[in-house]
């Protein structure tokens, strides 16, 4: 006979630990709520002690990790807060709500800290596009972004969307949030003082989502997923709407001491994570909760995850403002409990004592493992690749078009233009460049963000993989003017008990820690998403990144798109043969092999540093990260954003493939005027970094040397058209 | 020239119209929450984009019964300017001061794009800088401005000039490749028969700044400020 805590997903030993916390044996409603806060979503047990190798500090870092999000400085008093999370499994059951409620978390953590939320960006990964129920995914994932997004006024400015049969049953729904607000309107999800009210504002609670962190987010998928159906939430962007505008006024009017939102283990985690902080007790009356249903039992009352609800700390005095600000956004408001002296969180039930357990030991004390990590015995075998049997082909042209017509490189418009990428009049960057830019009114500054994650060269290499993920990132960031300053990260991976996939976890955080601190970008907050496999196959590691960079004056910012005829091509670094786990290989011959790029990371950072310069002295009009597809892809994006030609004429000893498609890191394409053409040179030169005249601008063509001439308007319609086609 | 931006529960597009009134038009505005009934200080209404109410039900429909929609039928009534952006037009569809209704977009998706505009009558007091047949480009957001109307009342509008932005291309030709969401007739803005009130699915407060892509949302502004001899 399984025991109660076996169906909760706790493990005897976990179970004995408890025991010794209390003391006694936990009851129903203390199971319950270790069982939430112990697994792995809530308490990271398996990932904590790796995680620990991320940088976390630089002098614009105001909140690191361990908050609700991060928050950096970004000068004259006003600071950014930005975060990502996954939404994985719910959204693999149920795809638009899954996806809705997923924006709904992220963006509570954000107006959590006191900041509006000013952007969402949202990394998507689906199986193979041909298959039936990808395309049923995608459009419900893309509809209840765009459902839950819109609604709220909240604009969503990039993202990105990459397809592979690995993430066949486990889709990766991925989603950051960036907020702004004065460095002085900054509020902690920390409750402090004795005897101040513990409030609870917005929806009532219900039966949904009960159980959805461990049951969903913690455990592999199998044939019975759609029967977890009833754990996933249900959104409601209305209340959400009011929760923001009514706890930004609360913030503002400076009533509160404390804010936290519920997601996972929803009251158990919002509770046990403020007083823990604040090193205080908490008594909550459990029968105060308004119910959706009124029969709830106070176990399912403390783990539900009902979404759209916020706890508030506020002092006695200020109570009856707090409700009344509340009141008149029409949202429910009501105290449940009060911030007692002591570490315990204790619950009544219509006076009678339903827990009393250390506040801590559900917040902060959880178990932590030490996985087994074993290096796969098939990574060597991925590595190999031996070109002698593959065809070479004859017709560039015809691989490009290819190419620019795969699942993986075709225009994102289709997606994008479903999302309000425009409300609130800050995008001055739209989706579709390297990185979105928003500009910032109060200070005449801009930011831009991106995110990032191939899984593919992951799954070849995690360490250099991951490096990629992060120092890609900030090439994007980099391509649009601005300087990279902070990063959030989104860990998607297998199951963390299989040593292979340990593994893959340790080596690619190694990887983004070694990468973000080289490039002085820290990590400020982060989730790890482990579990994502379906019927035992795990999808590739998969770390995305997403980060924020800042641009000094709007008028600094750049896109990917050739701005007029007549301009120099130039090639910033060097392309050499990185064919492994390329576009190329996967499109044309359908494979996932080789090693992935090298990557030098200090080449990498002087690169960067010389388009930030360039662009800084004018010296650069465009910029454009070259990566999926090679040099060949990345000038014909070029050359449709801007819709100008242009003709390219290069000398080189590489195989014409390799120069085309070969995807070798750090390289921008960049525009240079002739009257600044020695001034770049000089720059470069002093910067120490490879760079190539390779053409110019003009006409209505992509020519380059014999081996590629294709017409503009053709490229654009199969680049454009792919991705409805593909889903329709 | 003083404005009012009314701001409903789930108003989203309300700080936006006000940032350009204030920080680009330069004149004074002030947001009017929805339960207020005194509108009196006020030269024209705005009632901004959004999901009023969630939007759950058809769009609009809530919102109408708000207590400041009746003071905005007083308001117009008297011939004060209203302009709806967006949310704000099919509100004022649902509260009955302009013809015809909604229906989702024809592709049923959510659409964000920049489009392309008629002007078809430049004699009212929200096109009267611009000139008849004048293209301008300003981004849509919605999923449901799928303007629809009886045969009989659309042939009545037209011919009092009740029509005032069609969709089109980027030569001014009204096409149904140009038409984004099956709006009848192309219909994109509509004035009521006295022309003091305005409503239009694309967002001029998107197009009134540089930087955001393009300034032609501005003719609508100055036209109004114009017309009130601001």
């Amino acid at each position: 006979m399984t025991e109660l805590y076996e169906e909760l997903g706790l493990t005897t030993e976990e179970y004995h630990r408890i025991i010794k916390i209390l003391g006694r044996e936990p009851n129903r409603v203390e199971l319950g709520m270790y069982s939430l806060m112990w697994s792995e979503h809530c308490s990271y047990k398996s990932s904590k002690r790796v995680l620990k190798m991320l940088p976390t500090r630089s002098p614009a870092v105001i909140q690191g990790p361990g908050e609700n999000a991060g928050v950096v400085d970004i000068g004259g008093g006003w600071a950014v807060a930005f975060k990502m999370e996954s939404h994985n499994h719910p959204s693999a059951v149920e795809p638009y709500q899954g996806a809705a409620t997923g924006i709904g978390g992220i963006v509570r953590d954000i107006f959590t800290m006191g900041a509006r939320p000013i952007a969402c960006l949202d990394p998507l990964r689906f199986g193979d596009p041909s298959n039936p129920r990808t395309r049923y995914l995608v459009k419900g994932v893309v509809a209840g972004i765009a459902g839950y997004g819109n609604c709220l006024g909240i604009p969503t400015v990039a993202g990105d969307l990459y397809f592979h049969p690995c993430y066949e049953g486990n889709p990766l729904v991925n989603v950051m949030c960036v907020g702004l607000m004065r460095t002085s309107d900054l509020i902690r999800g920390v409750a402090s003082g004795e005897g101040n009210a513990v409030i609870l504002i917005g929806n009532r609670t219900g039966r949904d989502g009960i159980g959805g962190a461990s049951i969903l987010a913690s455990q592999e998928f199998d044939e019975t997923s759609a029967s977890k159906r009833p754990s996933v939430q249900v959104g409601d962007p209305f209340t959400e709407k009011l929760l923001i505008e009514a706890c930004l006024e609360l913030r503002s009017r400076r009533l509160l001491v404390g804010l936290q939102d519920l997601g996972a283990a929803g009251l158990s985690c919002a509770c046990s994570e403020t007083a823990s902080r604040g090193n205080v007790g908490m008594r909550i009356h459990v029968d105060r909760v308004p119910l959706r249903e009124p029969d709830m039992e106070p176990f399912e009352i403390m783990i539900s995850e009902s979404q759209e609800r916020m706890l508030a700390v506020a002092e006695p005095d200020k109570v009856e403002e707090v409700l009344e600000v509340c009141r008149r956004w029409g949202l429910n408001a009501t105290v449940i409990g009060e911030v007692v002296e002591g570490d315990r969180l204790e619950g009544y039930w219509h006076g009678e004592k339903v827990f009393d357990v250390p506040a801590d030991s559900l917040a902060s004390l959880g178990p932590v493992y030490e996985r087994e990590a074993a290096r796969p015995p098939w990574q060597d075998e991925i590595h190999r690749l031996d070109w002698d049997f593959l065809q070479h082909p004859r017709d560039y042209n015809r691989v490009l078009e290819e190419l620019v017509g795969s699942p993986n490189l075709c225009s994102r418009r289709f997606v994008w233009e479903q999302y309000d990428h425009m409300v609130q009049l800050n995008t001055v960057i739209y989706p579709g460049s390297d990185a979105a830019v928003l500009r910032i009114k109060e200070t005449g500054r801009a930011i831009a963000l991106a995110c990032d994650g191939n899984g593919r060269y992951v799954h070849l290499d995690p360490y250099r993989g991951a490096q990629i993920a992060v120092a890609e990132c900030a090439r994007n960031i980099a391509a649009s003017g601005g300087l990279p300053m902070a990063m959030t990260d989104c860990l998607n991976f297998g199951n963390p008990e299989k040593p292979e996939i340990f593994w893959q976890f340790t080596e690619a955080v190694r990887g983004m820690a070694d990468a973000a601190r080289y490039l002085e970008v820290p990590v400020v907050s982060g989730n790890v998403s482990f579990y994502n496999e379906t019927s035992g196959e795990a999808i590739h590691p998969t770390p995305v990144v997403g980060m924020v960079g800042l641009i000094g004056t709007i008028d600094n910012r750049r896109t990917l798109a050739f701005p007029d005829a007549g301009l120099n091509v130039v090639l910033l670094g060097e392309t050499g043969e990185d064919m492994g786990g390329s576009e190329y290989l996967f499109v044309v011959h359908g494979l996932t092999a080789g090693e992935p790029p090298r990557l030098d990371l200090a080449l990498e950072k002087r690169v960067q540093t010389t388009c930030i310069e360039g662009i800084r002295r004018d010296l650069i009009l465009s910029a454009h990260d070259c990566s999926e597809g090679g040099l060949a892809v990345a000038l014909l994006e070029c050359c449709l954003a801007g819709d100008v030609g242009a003709r390219i004429e290069v000398s080189t000893d590489l195989d014409p493939l390799v120069w085309l498609f070969s995807e070798s890191q750090s390289r921008f394409v960049v525009t240079v005027p002739d009257h600044a053409l020695e001034m770049m040179e000089s720059l470069a030169k002093k910067k120490n970094i490879p760079y190539t005249v390779i053409g110019r601008t003009g006409g209505d063509r992509l020519v380059i040397n014999d081996w590629v001439d294709v017409d503009l308007e053709k490229m654009r319609r199969v680049r454009e058209s792919a991705l409805q086609d593909m889903l329709s | 020239m003083r404005f009012g931006v009314i701001v409903f529960p789930g108003s989203n597009c309300e700080m936006d119209c006000y940032h350009v009134i204030d920080k680009v038009l330069g004149q004074p505005v002030r947001y009017v929450w929805h339960q207020e009934r005194d509108l009196g200080d006020l030269d024209c209404l705005v009632l901004p984009g959004g999901f009023s109410y969630g939007d759950y039900l058809r769009c609009g429909a809530i919102a109408r019964f708000s207590p400041v929609m009746e003071a905005v039928k007083d308001f117009a009534a008297g011939g004060g300017l209203v302009i709806g952006i967006c949310n704000g037009f099919q509100i004022l569809l649902e509260a009955g001061l302009l013809p015809g209704a909604m229906l989702r977009n024809t592709s049923l998706s959510f659409i964000c794009r920049f489009v392309h505009l008629r002007v078809e009558n430049e004699r009212t007091p929200w096109t009267g800088r611009a000139e008849r047949g004048q293209v301008l480009r300003i981004p849509i957001a919605h999923g449901e401005g799928n303007y629809t109307a009886g045969e009989e009342l659309l042939d009545e509008m037209e011919r009092r000039g009740q029509v005032i932005l069609r969709y089109c291309d980027p030569r001014g030709e009204v096409t149904p490749a140009s038409n984004p969401n099956g709006s009848a007739r192309n219909i994109a803005g509509i004035c009521n028969e006295g022309f003091n009130v305005f409503g239009l699915m694309p967002h001029p407060e998107r197009a009134s700044e540089e930087m955001l892509g393009s300034i032609d949302g501005l003719v609508i502004w100055e036209s109004v400020l114009a017309a009130a001899g601001a």
